[in-house]
Protein backbone atom coordinates (compact mmCIF):
# COMPACT_ATOMS: atom_id res chain seq x y z
CA UNK A 1 0.00 0.00 0.00
CA UNK A 2 1.37 3.39 -0.89
CA UNK A 3 1.61 5.98 1.83
CA UNK A 4 -0.80 8.23 -0.08
CA UNK A 5 -3.34 5.39 -0.11
CA UNK A 6 -2.98 4.92 3.61
CA UNK A 7 -3.54 8.63 4.18
CA UNK A 8 -6.71 8.46 2.09
CA UNK A 9 -8.00 5.68 4.34
CA UNK A 10 -7.05 7.62 7.48
CA UNK A 11 -8.81 10.76 6.27
CA UNK A 12 -11.94 8.73 5.43
CA UNK A 13 -11.86 7.44 8.99
CA UNK A 14 -11.66 10.91 10.55
CA UNK A 15 -15.32 10.91 11.60
CA UNK A 16 -14.88 8.18 14.19
CA UNK A 17 -13.86 9.71 17.47
CA UNK A 18 -12.34 8.32 20.58
CA UNK A 19 -12.55 10.03 23.95
CA UNK A 20 -9.71 12.32 25.03
CA UNK A 21 -7.67 10.75 27.87
CA UNK A 22 -9.14 12.88 30.67
CA UNK A 23 -12.73 12.09 29.72
CA UNK A 24 -11.94 8.42 29.25
CA UNK A 25 -10.41 8.29 32.72
CA UNK A 26 -13.46 9.84 34.38
CA UNK A 27 -15.81 7.58 32.45
CA UNK A 28 -13.85 4.43 33.34
CA UNK A 29 -13.50 5.42 37.00
CA UNK A 30 -17.24 5.72 37.61
CA UNK A 31 -17.86 1.95 37.48
CA UNK A 32 -14.37 1.20 38.82
CA UNK A 33 -14.80 3.27 41.97
CA UNK A 34 -18.44 2.15 42.32
CA UNK A 35 -17.28 -1.48 42.47
CA UNK A 36 -14.59 -0.62 45.02
CA UNK A 37 -17.13 1.30 47.14
CA UNK A 38 -19.61 -1.57 46.89
CA UNK A 39 -17.00 -4.09 48.02
CA UNK A 40 -15.89 -1.74 50.78
CA UNK A 41 -19.36 -1.49 52.28
CA UNK A 42 -20.26 -5.13 51.61
CA UNK A 43 -17.09 -6.69 53.01
CA UNK A 44 -15.56 -4.12 55.39
CA UNK A 45 -17.86 -1.32 56.36
CA UNK A 46 -16.89 1.88 58.18
CA UNK A 47 -15.20 1.55 61.56
CA UNK A 48 -17.44 2.22 64.55
CA UNK A 49 -17.72 5.85 65.65
CA UNK A 50 -15.84 7.05 62.54
CA UNK A 51 -17.52 10.42 62.51
CA UNK A 52 -17.02 11.18 66.19
CA UNK A 53 -13.34 10.26 65.78
CA UNK A 54 -12.84 12.64 62.82
CA UNK A 55 -11.31 15.27 65.10
CA UNK A 56 -8.53 12.87 66.07
CA UNK A 57 -5.32 14.17 64.45
CA UNK A 58 -3.88 10.75 63.51
CA UNK A 59 -7.03 9.61 61.72
CA UNK A 60 -7.37 12.97 60.00
CA UNK A 61 -3.74 12.81 58.90
CA UNK A 62 -4.24 9.31 57.49
CA UNK A 63 -7.31 10.37 55.50
CA UNK A 64 -5.60 13.52 54.21
CA UNK A 65 -2.48 11.62 53.12
CA UNK A 66 -4.39 8.99 51.17
CA UNK A 67 -6.71 11.58 49.66
CA UNK A 68 -3.91 13.87 48.48
CA UNK A 69 -2.05 10.88 47.05
CA UNK A 70 -5.17 9.84 45.12
CA UNK A 71 -5.81 13.37 43.83
CA UNK A 72 -2.22 14.05 42.74
CA UNK A 73 -1.64 10.64 41.17
CA UNK A 74 -5.02 10.95 39.43
CA UNK A 75 -3.87 14.21 37.86
CA UNK A 76 -0.66 12.45 36.79
CA UNK A 77 -2.57 9.54 35.20
CA UNK A 78 -4.79 11.93 33.25
CA UNK A 79 -1.68 13.50 31.70
CA UNK A 80 0.59 10.51 31.27
CA UNK A 81 -1.39 9.29 28.25
CA UNK A 82 -0.58 12.46 26.31
CA UNK A 83 2.70 12.23 24.36
CA UNK A 84 4.91 15.28 24.81
CA UNK A 85 3.02 16.47 27.91
CA UNK A 86 5.15 17.77 30.74
CA UNK A 87 4.73 15.27 33.55
CA UNK A 88 7.88 16.29 35.42
CA UNK A 89 6.05 18.98 37.38
CA UNK A 90 3.24 16.59 38.30
CA UNK A 91 5.74 14.05 39.58
CA UNK A 92 7.41 16.73 41.65
CA UNK A 93 4.05 17.75 43.14
CA UNK A 94 3.46 14.12 44.00
CA UNK A 95 6.56 14.23 46.21
CA UNK A 96 4.53 16.39 48.61
CA UNK A 97 2.84 13.22 49.90
CA UNK A 98 5.96 11.38 51.12
CA UNK A 99 7.22 14.69 52.55
CA UNK A 100 4.00 15.04 54.57
CA UNK A 101 4.31 11.43 55.65
CA UNK A 102 7.85 11.98 56.92
CA UNK A 103 6.65 15.01 58.89
CA UNK A 104 3.83 12.93 60.40
CA UNK A 105 6.27 10.18 61.36
CA UNK A 106 8.55 12.67 63.12
CA UNK A 107 5.60 14.15 65.00
CA UNK A 108 4.52 10.67 66.06
CA UNK A 109 8.01 9.72 67.23
CA UNK A 110 8.09 12.87 69.37
CA UNK A 111 4.61 12.31 70.79
CA UNK A 112 4.94 8.63 71.65
CA UNK A 113 7.52 7.11 74.05
CA UNK A 114 10.12 4.92 72.33
CA UNK A 115 8.90 1.80 74.10
CA UNK A 116 5.60 2.00 72.19
CA UNK A 117 7.07 2.58 68.74
CA UNK A 118 7.26 -1.10 67.85
CA UNK A 119 3.69 -1.80 68.85
CA UNK A 120 2.43 1.25 66.88
CA UNK A 121 4.36 0.11 63.84
CA UNK A 122 3.01 -3.43 63.82
CA UNK A 123 -0.52 -2.33 64.71
CA UNK A 124 -3.31 -4.86 65.07
CA UNK A 125 -4.08 -5.93 61.52
CA UNK A 126 -1.09 -5.44 59.25
CA UNK A 127 -1.68 -8.55 57.14
CA UNK A 128 -5.33 -7.65 56.65
CA UNK A 129 -4.27 -4.21 55.42
CA UNK A 130 -1.80 -5.76 52.99
CA UNK A 131 -4.50 -7.98 51.51
CA UNK A 132 -7.40 -5.55 51.53
CA UNK A 133 -5.82 -2.57 49.79
CA UNK A 134 -4.85 -4.57 46.66
CA UNK A 135 -8.26 -6.27 46.77
CA UNK A 136 -10.17 -2.97 46.73
CA UNK A 137 -7.72 -1.52 44.17
CA UNK A 138 -8.41 -4.14 41.51
CA UNK A 139 -11.44 -2.48 39.91
CA UNK A 140 -10.01 1.07 39.86
CA UNK A 141 -6.74 -0.32 38.44
CA UNK A 142 -8.53 -2.04 35.56
CA UNK A 143 -10.49 1.17 34.95
CA UNK A 144 -7.37 3.35 34.88
CA UNK A 145 -5.53 0.95 32.56
CA UNK A 146 -8.50 0.79 30.17
CA UNK A 147 -8.62 4.58 30.10
CA UNK A 148 -4.87 4.80 29.43
CA UNK A 149 -5.29 2.49 26.45
CA UNK A 150 -7.24 5.35 24.81
CA UNK A 151 -4.21 7.54 25.22
CA UNK A 152 -0.65 7.02 24.06
CA UNK A 153 1.65 6.61 27.06
CA UNK A 154 5.28 6.94 25.99
CA UNK A 155 6.51 4.56 28.69
CA UNK A 156 3.93 1.80 29.15
CA UNK A 157 5.39 0.30 32.33
CA UNK A 158 5.72 3.72 33.97
CA UNK A 159 2.17 4.65 32.99
CA UNK A 160 0.96 1.33 34.38
CA UNK A 161 2.77 2.00 37.64
CA UNK A 162 1.13 5.45 37.85
CA UNK A 163 -2.25 3.80 37.29
CA UNK A 164 -1.42 1.33 40.07
CA UNK A 165 -0.37 4.14 42.41
CA UNK A 166 -3.63 5.93 41.69
CA UNK A 167 -5.77 2.80 42.19
CA UNK A 168 -3.84 1.91 45.33
CA UNK A 169 -4.38 5.41 46.73
CA UNK A 170 -8.14 5.31 46.06
CA UNK A 171 -8.32 1.93 47.73
CA UNK A 172 -6.17 3.05 50.67
CA UNK A 173 -8.42 6.05 51.20
CA UNK A 174 -11.46 3.78 51.37
CA UNK A 175 -9.69 1.30 53.59
CA UNK A 176 -8.58 4.11 55.90
CA UNK A 177 -12.22 4.63 56.92
CA UNK A 178 -12.31 1.02 58.15
CA UNK A 179 -8.82 0.42 59.52
CA UNK A 180 -8.43 0.99 63.30
CA UNK A 181 -4.66 1.59 63.10
CA UNK A 182 -4.12 5.32 62.82
CA UNK A 183 -0.45 5.74 63.73
CA UNK A 184 1.65 7.34 60.96
CA UNK A 185 4.19 4.59 61.70
CA UNK A 186 1.65 1.97 60.67
CA UNK A 187 0.55 3.96 57.62
CA UNK A 188 4.14 4.48 56.48
CA UNK A 189 4.96 0.78 56.70
CA UNK A 190 1.88 -1.11 55.63
CA UNK A 191 -0.12 1.30 53.49
CA UNK A 192 3.03 2.14 51.55
CA UNK A 193 3.83 -1.54 51.03
CA UNK A 194 0.26 -2.34 49.96
CA UNK A 195 0.11 0.57 47.51
CA UNK A 196 3.55 -0.45 46.25
CA UNK A 197 2.21 -3.92 45.45
CA UNK A 198 -0.63 -2.41 43.42
CA UNK A 199 1.81 -0.11 41.60
CA UNK A 200 4.05 -3.08 40.76
CA UNK A 201 1.08 -5.04 39.40
CA UNK A 202 0.13 -1.94 37.38
CA UNK A 203 3.66 -1.67 35.96
CA UNK A 204 3.66 -5.29 34.82
CA UNK A 205 0.16 -5.01 33.36
CA UNK A 206 1.05 -1.69 31.72
CA UNK A 207 4.15 -3.03 30.03
CA UNK A 208 1.91 -5.62 28.38
CA UNK A 209 -1.38 -3.88 27.64
CA UNK A 210 -0.40 -0.22 27.18
CA UNK A 211 1.90 -0.65 24.20
CA UNK A 212 0.85 1.07 21.00
CA UNK B 1 -5.30 18.98 13.21
CA UNK B 2 -8.05 20.76 15.07
CA UNK B 3 -10.14 20.71 11.90
CA UNK B 4 -9.33 17.04 11.48
CA UNK B 5 -10.48 16.30 15.01
CA UNK B 6 -13.65 18.22 14.24
CA UNK B 7 -14.25 15.87 11.31
CA UNK B 8 -13.01 17.94 8.33
CA UNK B 9 -11.62 15.03 6.31
CA UNK B 10 -10.15 17.16 3.50
CA UNK B 11 -8.23 19.41 5.82
CA UNK B 12 -7.03 16.41 7.81
CA UNK B 13 -5.83 14.66 4.66
CA UNK B 14 -3.85 17.72 3.57
CA UNK B 15 -2.23 17.87 6.98
CA UNK B 16 -1.17 14.22 6.84
CA UNK B 17 0.17 14.70 3.31
CA UNK B 18 2.23 17.67 4.45
CA UNK B 19 3.55 15.78 7.44
CA UNK B 20 4.66 12.78 5.40
CA UNK B 21 7.87 14.22 3.88
CA UNK B 22 8.94 15.45 7.31
CA UNK B 23 8.26 12.06 8.87
CA UNK B 24 10.11 10.38 6.03
CA UNK B 25 13.18 12.56 6.55
CA UNK B 26 13.10 11.87 10.28
CA UNK B 27 12.72 8.12 9.70
CA UNK B 28 15.62 8.03 7.22
CA UNK B 29 17.84 9.92 9.59
CA UNK B 30 16.88 7.70 12.51
CA UNK B 31 17.51 4.49 10.60
CA UNK B 32 20.78 5.76 9.21
CA UNK B 33 22.09 6.77 12.62
CA UNK B 34 21.25 3.26 13.87
CA UNK B 35 23.18 1.84 10.93
CA UNK B 36 20.14 0.32 9.23
CA UNK B 37 19.05 0.35 5.62
CA UNK B 38 16.56 3.07 4.82
CA UNK B 39 14.37 0.62 2.90
CA UNK B 40 12.45 0.36 6.15
CA UNK B 41 11.83 4.10 6.25
CA UNK B 42 8.47 3.92 4.50
CA UNK B 43 7.27 1.28 6.97
CA UNK B 44 8.18 3.60 9.83
CA UNK B 45 6.37 6.48 8.10
CA UNK B 46 3.21 4.45 7.60
CA UNK B 47 3.27 3.15 11.13
CA UNK B 48 3.76 6.65 12.50
CA UNK B 49 0.85 7.97 10.41
CA UNK B 50 -1.37 5.18 11.73
CA UNK B 51 -0.34 6.03 15.30
CA UNK B 52 -0.95 9.76 14.76
CA UNK B 53 -4.38 8.92 13.42
CA UNK B 54 -5.45 6.38 16.03
CA UNK B 55 -4.05 8.40 18.94
CA UNK B 56 -5.08 11.85 17.74
CA UNK B 57 -7.45 12.26 20.69
CA UNK B 58 -4.41 12.21 22.97
CA UNK B 59 -3.32 15.61 21.66
CA UNK B 60 -4.50 18.40 23.94
CA UNK B 61 -5.98 20.97 21.52
CA UNK B 62 -4.72 23.84 23.63
CA UNK B 63 -1.13 22.60 23.60
CA UNK B 64 1.32 23.13 20.73
CA UNK B 65 1.23 20.16 18.37
CA UNK B 66 4.99 19.97 17.75
CA UNK B 67 6.02 18.17 20.95
CA UNK B 68 3.13 15.74 20.57
CA UNK B 69 4.10 14.84 17.00
CA UNK B 70 7.76 14.53 17.90
CA UNK B 71 6.95 12.25 20.83
CA UNK B 72 4.84 9.96 18.64
CA UNK B 73 7.43 9.84 15.86
CA UNK B 74 10.19 9.10 18.35
CA UNK B 75 8.13 6.38 20.01
CA UNK B 76 7.47 4.66 16.69
CA UNK B 77 11.10 5.00 15.65
CA UNK B 78 12.36 3.39 18.86
CA UNK B 79 9.72 0.69 18.47
CA UNK B 80 10.93 -0.12 14.98
CA UNK B 81 14.60 -0.16 15.92
CA UNK B 82 13.85 -2.48 18.80
CA UNK B 83 11.94 -4.87 16.56
CA UNK B 84 14.43 -4.79 13.71
CA UNK B 85 17.20 -5.25 16.23
CA UNK B 86 15.48 -8.33 17.54
CA UNK B 87 15.04 -9.70 14.07
CA UNK B 88 18.78 -9.56 13.55
CA UNK B 89 19.23 -11.73 16.62
CA UNK B 90 17.40 -14.66 15.01
CA UNK B 91 19.67 -17.71 15.06
CA UNK B 92 21.26 -18.77 11.80
CA UNK B 93 19.24 -21.98 11.55
CA UNK B 94 16.04 -20.02 11.06
CA UNK B 95 17.61 -18.06 8.25
CA UNK B 96 18.74 -21.22 6.51
CA UNK B 97 15.14 -22.35 6.24
CA UNK B 98 13.94 -19.06 4.85
CA UNK B 99 16.78 -18.95 2.36
CA UNK B 100 16.06 -22.50 1.25
CA UNK B 101 12.46 -21.46 0.63
CA UNK B 102 13.80 -18.78 -1.68
CA UNK B 103 11.29 -16.25 -0.40
CA UNK B 104 13.47 -13.91 1.56
CA UNK B 105 13.88 -11.40 -1.25
CA UNK B 106 10.22 -10.71 -2.12
CA UNK B 107 8.97 -10.60 1.48
CA UNK B 108 11.63 -8.04 2.26
CA UNK B 109 10.25 -5.82 -0.48
CA UNK B 110 6.61 -6.01 0.60
CA UNK B 111 5.75 -3.22 3.00
CA UNK B 112 4.72 -4.28 6.50
CA UNK B 113 1.29 -2.72 6.18
CA UNK B 114 0.53 -4.78 3.07
CA UNK B 115 1.61 -7.98 4.70
CA UNK B 116 -0.64 -7.40 7.69
CA UNK B 117 -3.52 -6.23 5.54
CA UNK B 118 -3.69 -9.78 4.19
CA UNK B 119 -4.25 -11.13 7.69
CA UNK B 120 -7.28 -8.94 8.46
CA UNK B 121 -10.79 -10.43 8.45
CA UNK B 122 -12.23 -10.35 4.92
CA UNK B 123 -14.80 -7.64 5.62
CA UNK B 124 -12.28 -5.17 7.05
CA UNK B 125 -9.74 -6.00 4.38
CA UNK B 126 -12.16 -5.30 1.54
CA UNK B 127 -13.25 -1.99 3.01
CA UNK B 128 -9.71 -0.79 3.77
CA UNK B 129 -8.60 -1.77 0.30
CA UNK B 130 -11.58 -0.15 -1.43
CA UNK B 131 -11.07 3.16 0.39
CA UNK B 132 -7.27 3.23 0.41
CA UNK B 133 -6.12 1.61 -2.82
CA UNK B 134 -9.16 2.18 -5.05
CA UNK B 135 -9.86 5.61 -3.61
CA UNK B 136 -13.56 4.97 -3.02
CA UNK B 137 -15.49 7.30 -0.71
CA UNK B 138 -17.38 5.81 2.21
CA UNK B 139 -20.57 5.98 0.11
CA UNK B 140 -19.02 4.31 -2.94
CA UNK B 141 -17.45 1.57 -0.85
CA UNK B 142 -20.82 0.96 0.80
CA UNK B 143 -22.56 0.64 -2.56
CA UNK B 144 -19.86 -1.60 -4.01
CA UNK B 145 -19.73 -3.97 -1.06
CA UNK B 146 -23.52 -3.70 -0.46
CA UNK B 147 -23.04 -2.58 3.13
CA UNK B 148 -24.53 0.38 4.96
CA UNK B 149 -22.36 3.49 5.31
CA UNK B 150 -22.24 2.99 9.04
CA UNK B 151 -20.98 -0.58 8.64
CA UNK B 152 -18.28 0.62 6.23
CA UNK B 153 -17.18 3.26 8.71
CA UNK B 154 -16.98 0.74 11.52
CA UNK B 155 -15.13 -1.83 9.38
CA UNK B 156 -12.67 0.83 8.21
CA UNK B 157 -11.94 2.01 11.72
CA UNK B 158 -11.60 -1.52 13.11
CA UNK B 159 -9.43 -2.51 10.15
CA UNK B 160 -7.04 0.40 10.73
CA UNK B 161 -6.88 -0.26 14.47
CA UNK B 162 -6.22 -3.96 13.80
CA UNK B 163 -3.46 -3.07 11.34
CA UNK B 164 -1.74 -0.91 13.94
CA UNK B 165 -2.08 -3.65 16.54
CA UNK B 166 -0.56 -6.22 14.20
CA UNK B 167 2.33 -3.92 13.32
CA UNK B 168 2.89 -3.48 17.02
CA UNK B 169 2.74 -7.12 18.03
CA UNK B 170 5.16 -8.16 15.32
CA UNK B 171 8.35 -9.71 16.57
CA UNK B 172 7.17 -10.21 20.15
Amino acid sequence: MKTGDLIRALAADSEVHAMPPGGALVLALIPGVAIALGLHFAVLGLRPHLFTLLGEPRLLCKLCLTFSLAALSGALVSRIGRPGADIGRMTLLLAIVPALLVAAILAELLAVPAAEWGQRLIGSNAMFCLKTIPFLAAAPLVAALLALRQGAPEHPALAGAAAGLFAGAISAHLYATHCPDDSPLFVAAWYTLAIGIVAAVGAVAGSRCLRW
Amino acid sequence: MRAGNAGDADCYRRLLLQLTPVLRAVARRGLASAGMADTDAEDVVQETLLAIHLKRQSWDEDAPIGPWLRAIARHKMIDTLRRRGRRIDVPLDDFAEVLAGGESEPTMLVADVDRHLECLPAGQRKVVRAVAVDGASIGEAAARLSMTKGAVRVALHRGLAALAAKLNGEGT
